[in-house]
């Protein structure tokens, strides 16, 4: 009996992986070390701009469940409106159809119950896809999410692993109050034994979570609302059945030689924007480093980046205090402190409950406007 | 004397009561089964369990499971039939003053009236959201006419109909949908989540079901109010929600420590079909939701939620029986079909026949029973009808209109209530903002909120 649990083929998988998999970041070069070791088992994937097409946010995410369900008898996707409905957000659209009801479950509402349903499944050997109709309502769900789905492998001795993806949006939305628009980086970014990644574009977004569903350990999958609808290109790499991205690789959205801007998200999105804007109006050049994986973290990125740049800056929606960017710049001070020519700043979400009146809202998070200020105010331009 | 105060101060008082009993008195568990086991102990010859888990079972040595397919399902109590005539003479319900029945219909029809006008309203964007509760109209307008005004209520989403029976005014809904500065909550909630503390309604919060086991608190707070002073009016706490709400871990919870600390709470929970897209059918496979109830220990009823007078009789019993003892819950399973969409945000035809809602619509309908009822007594007529319809909507037009063009709270409304003190920072950018508006006069519109620029200024006594 004992044998044939320690011989469980994602205990195996699990043993086997990378470094970075396997071990806690518990020192920087760990880290530092992560990137070669990536290499050998995802190759990185660069765009080619012959034959990449327009896709969606919502599309990449279902074409990266489509595949991987396809691909992995074992993927299932559980969550309330998952089915029927094609998901609240539509992201599950035609799974159902297309892997029948055992594969694509509806939920009774009880967050706390069918999370702990798919920890379960995982547990037992499945690799669940575990849908929150927002991540607003998974802290119903947070003690599964933490204490049992983070912690048993560890707790185990290494023969219990828990293959699953908690995913689902992330963030604030428009108009939904304070109980519905929360960013929830920071809370599961803390947690040893998880591990947390932020999309931005599509080839983020089907990279990420085809990498999450592949990984033998349990991934937290922070997707955006706002984010959805939108339109990236994807380049014929990315349109691949077999396109991952690895963790713990920052992306350089644009080169830049005079700040570094390191972000997450949506937040991407208006750092470039507010890239734009300062080299319009300053000609100032800001590299914009999109994070796409908040643990583990690419702090050789950000220190390379800092060194050439010597100018830091963290932009995030969620609330100030213990939030990404307080990480970002903790990093950044211990690591590349020395390279830093002005104190590094963070631009984040306001530190009150969200308000529901629409102006009030939008003044609680960045705007490109600013991201670009303070980015002036930060080199004196 | 405790009925008379806001809800706010009650929380205090019953924090002072629970406390000092509550932490100084703590056994180990083991202690707790020790005595257990002293007093029930198992007598050699008995035919029944002494297991301190059960206290009152035959032993059998016949091998049978229980099968829940087996037993029959438990019946649905009503009055009235889908024609508005009262089923059988020899238990007629106790009588309603006219003036009382016609005031039911009237808040059913209001409320049903501005559904379909703020549905329409958040069509044309004036407000985000919207939920309308339409077909349930009879499960809160019929329950909240059996409680006292003062018992405290938790809500869900779907029970306009018990801010209308309590005297929300139109005025007072349509300052809470378009967030002018007389919204109780200060414009800082989406539509529908309304809340009185006079009214004695707590706000109405998003997340699921975490009303159910805070509805057992407070029934436990005022149980500790009712044995303190037995000769105020006793009072109970009722808690809505959802069959949906129901498979929520809050409501297991909730039911059980209700049971176990006997607590005076009517749990009544609106079955209407549907949980946004998931049919009761993916919901659960009992029997519904009340025999949930049963299996707590809870005395439990079902009822026709669309025999307004059948849940006005069933929540006054209900009232009653939790009120025995010093208090127990009660739950009352209420049966309808949600006609309505779920939300705004939802268009339920994705995942349901138009046919099958149009049905229901047609064949049966809280408004129109109670409607047959009254003509059938001679106290309704068509043109009674019409008359109340048009004023109805006149009367919310009206209030829509107003509120439409009313001012927002005060702008220091957007700082305050975070804490119950504003603190250091909060007031410094109060004042750092009121500043920038006086310095660059004419930039920044601060005519559409209460007070102007003054908004921007500390009160000096706080609200």
């Amino acid at each position: 009996m004992v044998g044939a649990r320690l011989l469980r083929p994602a205990a195996q998988l699990l043993r086997s992986s990378t470094p970075s998999a396997a071990l806690p970041r518990s020192t920087l070069q760990s880290h530092f070390a992560a990137p070669a070791a990536t290499a050998s088992r995802w190759r990185r994937s660069y765009a080619t701009p012959a034959g990449s097409k327009e896709m969606t946010v919502r599309d990449a995410l279902n074409e990266a469940m489509a595949e991987e369900m396809e691909k992995n008898p074992k993927v299932f996707v559980l969550g309330e409106e998952v089915a029927q409905y094609n998901g609240a957000y539509k992201v599950t659209k035609g799974l159902l159809d297309r892997f029948g009801d055992k594969r694509v479950i509806d939920s009774p509402i009880t967050e706390s119950g069918f999370c702990g349903l798919t920890v379960g499944a995982a547990l037992a050997g499945l690799h669940p896809i575990c849908e929150f109709m927002t991540f607003n309502f998974a802290m119903q769900a947070i003690d599964q999410i933490i204490n049992s789905a983070a912690k048993t492998h560890y707790m185990s001795g290494g023969i219990q692993p828990c293959n699953i993806t908690f995913r689902g949006p992330n963030g604030f939305a428009a108009g939904v109050a304070a109980q519905h628009s929360q960013d929830y980086s920071a809370w599961y970014g803390s947690i040893p034994g998880l591990k947390v990644v932020a999309p931005y574009s599509s080839e983020d977004a089907k990279g990420l979570l085809k990498a999450a569903i592949r990984d033998p350990n349990p991934v937290v999958v922070l997707e955006n609302e706002l984010l959805y609808g939108l339109s990236f290109p994807m380049s014929q790499e990315a349109q691949s059945d077999d396109f991952v991205l690895p963790f713990g690789k920052a992306k350089i959205e644009r080169q830049g030689k005079d700040l570094t801007i390191v972000t997450l998200s949506r937040c991407v999105g208006q750092c470039l924007v507010a890239a734009d804007q300062l080299k319009q109006k300053y000609g100032v050049e800001a590299e914009v480093i999109n994070l796409r994986s908040i643990k583990p973290l690419d702090v050789e990125a950000i220190v390379k980046s800092v060194k050439k740049t010597g100018h830091m800056m963290a932009v995030e929606s969620g609330f100030p205090s213990f939030g990404v960017g307080a990480e970002l710049l903790a990093l950044t001070a211990e690591y590349a402190f020395d390279y830093l020519e002005a104190p590094p700043v963070r631009v984040t979400g306001a530190e009150v409950p969200t308000p529901y009146a629409q102006k009030l809202e939008e003044m609680s998070f960045p705007t490109e406007g600013l991201i670009a200020n303070y980015a002036a105010k930060l080199l004196r331009v | 004397m405790a009925s008379r105060l806001g809800l706010r101060r009650l929380e205090i008082a019953a924090k002072s009561i629970l406390h000092p009993t509550a932490v100084r008195w703590q056994p180990s568990p083991c202690i707790r089964c020790q005595r257990r086991w002293q007093s029930i102990s198992q007598k050699i010859g008995s035919d029944r369990v002494h297991f301190p888990g059960a206290v009152n079972s035959q032993f059998t040595t016949q091998l049978a499971f229980t099968r829940p397919a087996d037993l029959p399902g438990m019946p649905t109590y009503r009055i009235l039939d889908q024609e508005g005539r009262i089923v059988d003479q020899a238990h007629a319900p106790p009588d309603i003053e006219t003036k009382e029945l016609l005031r039911m219909y009237r808040d059913m029809v209001f409320v049903s009236i501005m559904d379909i006008i703020m549905f329409d309203a958040q069509r044309q964007g004036r407000v985000s959201f919207y939920m309308v509760s339409a077909g349930e109209e009879g499960i809160a307008v019929g329950s909240a006419s059996a409680l006292s005004p003062n018992d405290p209520i938790f809500a869900q989403y779907r029970e306009t109909g018990i801010f209308q029976y309590r005297g929300f005014t139109p005025a007072d809904f349509m300052a809470q949908l378009f967030a002018t500065k007389d919204d109780p909550g200060r414009g800082r909630n989406m539509p529908v989540h309304y809340g009185s503390a006079k009214l004695r309604i707590h706000t109405i919060s998003s997340p699921l079901a975490t009303q159910i086991p805070q509805a057992s608190g407070a029934g436990y707070a005022v149980k500790m109010q009712n044995l303190r002073n037995p000769t105020d009016e006793q009072r109970v706490v009722a808690c809505y929600f959802g069959e949906g709400a129901a498979s929520e871990g809050d409501f297991h919870a909730a039911l059980n420590i209700a049971a176990t600390r006997a607590c005076p709470v009517v749990f009544i929970c609106r079955n209407n079909g549907f949980a946004i897209s998931t049919p009761t059918l993916e919901q659960y496979r009992g029997d519904g939701i009340a025999s949930r109830g049963v299996g707590y220990g809870i005395d439990t009823i079902r009822v026709d939620g669309n025999d307004i007078l059948a849940v006005r009789e069933v929540t006054r019993q209900a009232r009653e029986l939790a009120l025995q003892d010093n208090g127990r819950p009660v739950l009352i399973e209420a049966m309808s079909y949600r006609v309505s969409h779920h939300s705004t945000s939802d268009d339920s035809f994705a995942y349901r026949a138009k046919v099958e809602v149009e049905d229901w619509k047609r064949r049966d309908n809280p408004i129109t029973r109670l409607r047959k009822y009254l003509q059938g007594k001679g106290l309704w007529d068509d043109e009674r009808e019409a008359a109340l319809r048009s004023d109805a909507r006149k009367e919310i037009l009206e209030a829509y209109r107003k509120a439409e063009r009313e001012k927002h709270p005060p702008l220091r409304a957007m700082m305050e209530d975070v804490y119950e003190e504003m603190t250091e920072e909060q007031v410094g950018q109060l004042e750092k903002m009121r500043g920038l508006v006086e310095r660059y006069e004419g930039e920044y519109d601060v005519s559409r909120y209460e007070e102007g620029i003054a908004g921007l200024r500390l009160k000096e006594v706080k609200r």
